[in-house]
């Protein structure tokens, strides 16, 4: 008998990618990420069912689904001691209207079950007015110990399906921590799951570290180091930790702000000679370097375009520090900063559509916003000292370094959404500064 | 009280305060640090350093220039202050120097390690000019890294636009 509700993707976590979700073509059931979203759209999580063994597992996942949605802001769960449905399996059918009566406009069921070492999450999403699923039921597993991966996974997928934008919950964020008072800050690299959780520390505090960036897929990190007492761009294996200067800086020039092009082929970053610093690009195979940029002002902070052909970057050219976008192989640049203040630390997001900057402006502090031809600026922030924006995967979140005042202020990290809205703070232990959000995880 | 002991005192108060101030300076980078530093305050309020030393250089030449909100420019005080740094280099040739260049807090991470590279840059060549060997000289920039002063206030702002002039014993690079 063929049922309604079935899973038809099966898929493992594991090394082997996931086939395209299945988005639902005609669903009414949308959230979109504009200023006029004011109120979540509320959501009910039915109980999940324990399929065998799941343990503990089996409340962690249904809360990390949870968290990770009401995290963006954009949805609001409705509390499971409203709930009159209580569904016995994970395959029986849907009452909409028990669901209705809640007001739950979306509805998501799941199933967890431990096997071989493995937890096994097996989840669908429903719109509950439409009285229909929104896509199809999946199923992702993740080894124990990478059980939040799998948890990830799935509320990618309901967040996908309910806004339409690319996922971004199964992710990494490489930071610096800081500890130790502000006139002898001492800094050390870390990665961590987008929601702060799975720290893991890369460098010691021993040297001073700054500005991490992933690779394109991730493997690698590059950053700012002092271990020779000068600050060079370095280059560091995530997994292995090896690490090794890009290319031989001569010495009295230092090097630093590295960031690797999309394709991973290429590396820009900032040089200084003479106390002038330019832009320049370096083969990451071969280590070859030349100029991209060649003036007596300061050009730093490059970002690529997500197509690899242009690279937005700062300079004081004009007397303040402002945002100009050339081509990958140098040329004129183009100034597309024009408002009051200064303008810095340029990201072109990942889908191309938006570049966030740090912007300092009557003493204070904004990440904002623009258009590639710096159109519809927009500050989404003010503070003190916000600086240092990094995009999520999917362009619609960007995390931020942000300075509490005084002899006894440190920075800690913040995300906001592309709207200005939902600012919150992430949740790690201590100071920290310079994240780097990267790729989606495979 | 004659005179002239009224003078001392006076001088002996000021190298006191002095002596203290110095105590209280946090550390350089321990990447460049003096081996020296803190050498001729160790032996208590009063002390004095001896003319060719690390610790002379930084009390009495004036280890340490500013600079005005994003300029690298020298000022006047800072050039009677680097003619001295020159006066003495080149006395004392068996020393060499690391130029730390720093920046205040206002304003981004990357932009300040090349602010502070100009900064540092402006003293090194103000002290070739003044016939100080390049070789016995190099630059590091700090940035906002490694504020002196640590309020987020202009007053303390004006103390962290600096550039920083670290001798130690050896010929050079």
């Amino acid at each position: 008998m063929l049922r309604k509700l079935f899973l038809t993707s099966v898929m493992a976590l594991a090394g082997l990618g996931l086939a395209a979700p299945v988005l639902a073509q005609d669903g009414p059931l949308r959230i979109e990420i504009t200023d006029g979203v004011i109120e979540p759209m509320p959501f009910a999580i039915a109980q999940f069912h324990d399929e065998g063994g799941a343990g503990e597992y089996l409340q962690q996942v249904q809360s990390l689904i949870a968290a990770d949605l009401t995290g963006t802001g954009l949805f609001r769960e409705i509390p499971a001691s409203a709930h009159i449905a209580r569904p016995e399996s994970f395959d029986a059918p849907v009452s909409y209207e028990d669901w209705k009566a809640i007001n739950a406009q979306a509805l998501i069921t799941g199933a967890v079950r431990v096997e071989g070492g493995k937890v096994i999450v097996k989840f669908r999403l429903f719109d509950v007015f439409a009285g229909q699923p929104l896509g199809d039921g999946m199923q992702f597993d993740a080894a124990t110990g990478n059980w939040r991966r799998a948890a990830h996974k799935a509320a990618d997928q309901v967040y996908s399906r309910l806004t339409g934008e690319g996922p971004y919950f199964d992710s990494r964020v490489a930071f610096v921590q800081e500890s130790g008072p502000k006139d002898a800050r001492r800094k050390r690299i870390g990665i961590m799951d987008y929601d702060g959780a799975n720290v893991k520390w890369l460098t010691d505090d021993s040297t001073l570290v700054l500005k991490p960036r992933f690779s394109p897929d991730g493997s690698r990190l590059l950053y700012t180091s002092y271990a020779t007492g000068f600050p060079q761009a370095m280059v560091m294996d995530v997994n292995t930790l090896a690490t090794r200067s890009l290319g031989s800086a001569q010495q009295g020039t230092m090097s630093f702000s590295p960031r690797f092009s999309p394709d991973g082929r290429w590396i820009v970053y900032s040089l200084e000679k003479n106390g002038n610093t330019d832009i320049y690009q370096m083969d990451a195979a071969t280590g070859a370097q030349r100029a991209l940029t060649n003036a007596p002002s300061i050009e730093t902070s490059p970002s690529y375009s997500p197509d690899g052909r242009q690279i937005v970057f700062e300079s004081d050219r004009s007397g303040t520090p402002q945002l100009y976008i050339m081509g990958a192989n140098g040329g004129e640049p183009k100034r597309i900063s024009f408002g009051e203040g200064r303008y810095g630390t340029p990201v072109w997001s990942p889908r191309g559509d938006m570049i966030a900057f740090t912007r300092q402006v009557s003493g204070k502090f904004h990440i904002g916003v623009m258009r590639t031809d710096g159109s519809e600026e927009k500050m989404l922030t003010e503070s003190f000292l916000d600086e240092g924006p990094t995009w999520a995967p999917n362009g619609r979140v960007v995390m931020f370094t942000r300075v509490t005042p005084g002899g006894d202020g440190e920075p800690r990290l913040h995300s906001v959404d592309i709207t200005g809205r939902n600012m919150r703070p992430v949740r790690i232990n201590g100071a920290a500064s310079d994240p780097d959000w990267g790729p989606l995880l495979p | 009280m004659d005179r002239v002991m009224k003078t001392f005192i006076k001088i002996a108060a000021v190298g006191a305060v002095f002596a203290l101030a110095a105590c209280a300076r946090p550390m350089p980078d321990a990447q460049v640090q003096d081996p020296y530093a803190g050498a001729g305050g160790a032996g208590g309020v009063g002390s004095t350093a001896l003319p060719g030393t690390a610790e002379y250089f930084k009390t009495a030449v004036g280890d340490t220039v500013l600079f005005a909100v994003d300029q690298s420019t020298l000022s006047p005080e800072g050039r009677v202050i680097l003619a001295n740094q020159a006066g003495w280099l080149n006395q004392n040739q068996g020393f060499s120097a690391v130029i730390e260049g720093h920046a205040d807090e206002q304003g981004t991470r990357e932009y300040n390690l090349a602010l502070g590279a100009r900064r540092a840059n402006s003293v090194q060549e103000y002290l070739i000019s003044q016939g100080v060997p390049p070789g016995r000289l190099r630059t590091v920039s700090y940035g906002k890294e490694r504020p002196l002063a640590i309020c987020s206030t202009e007053e303390c702002y004006s103390k962290n636009r600096r550039a920083v002039t670290v001798v130690s014993p050896g010929a050079g690079m």
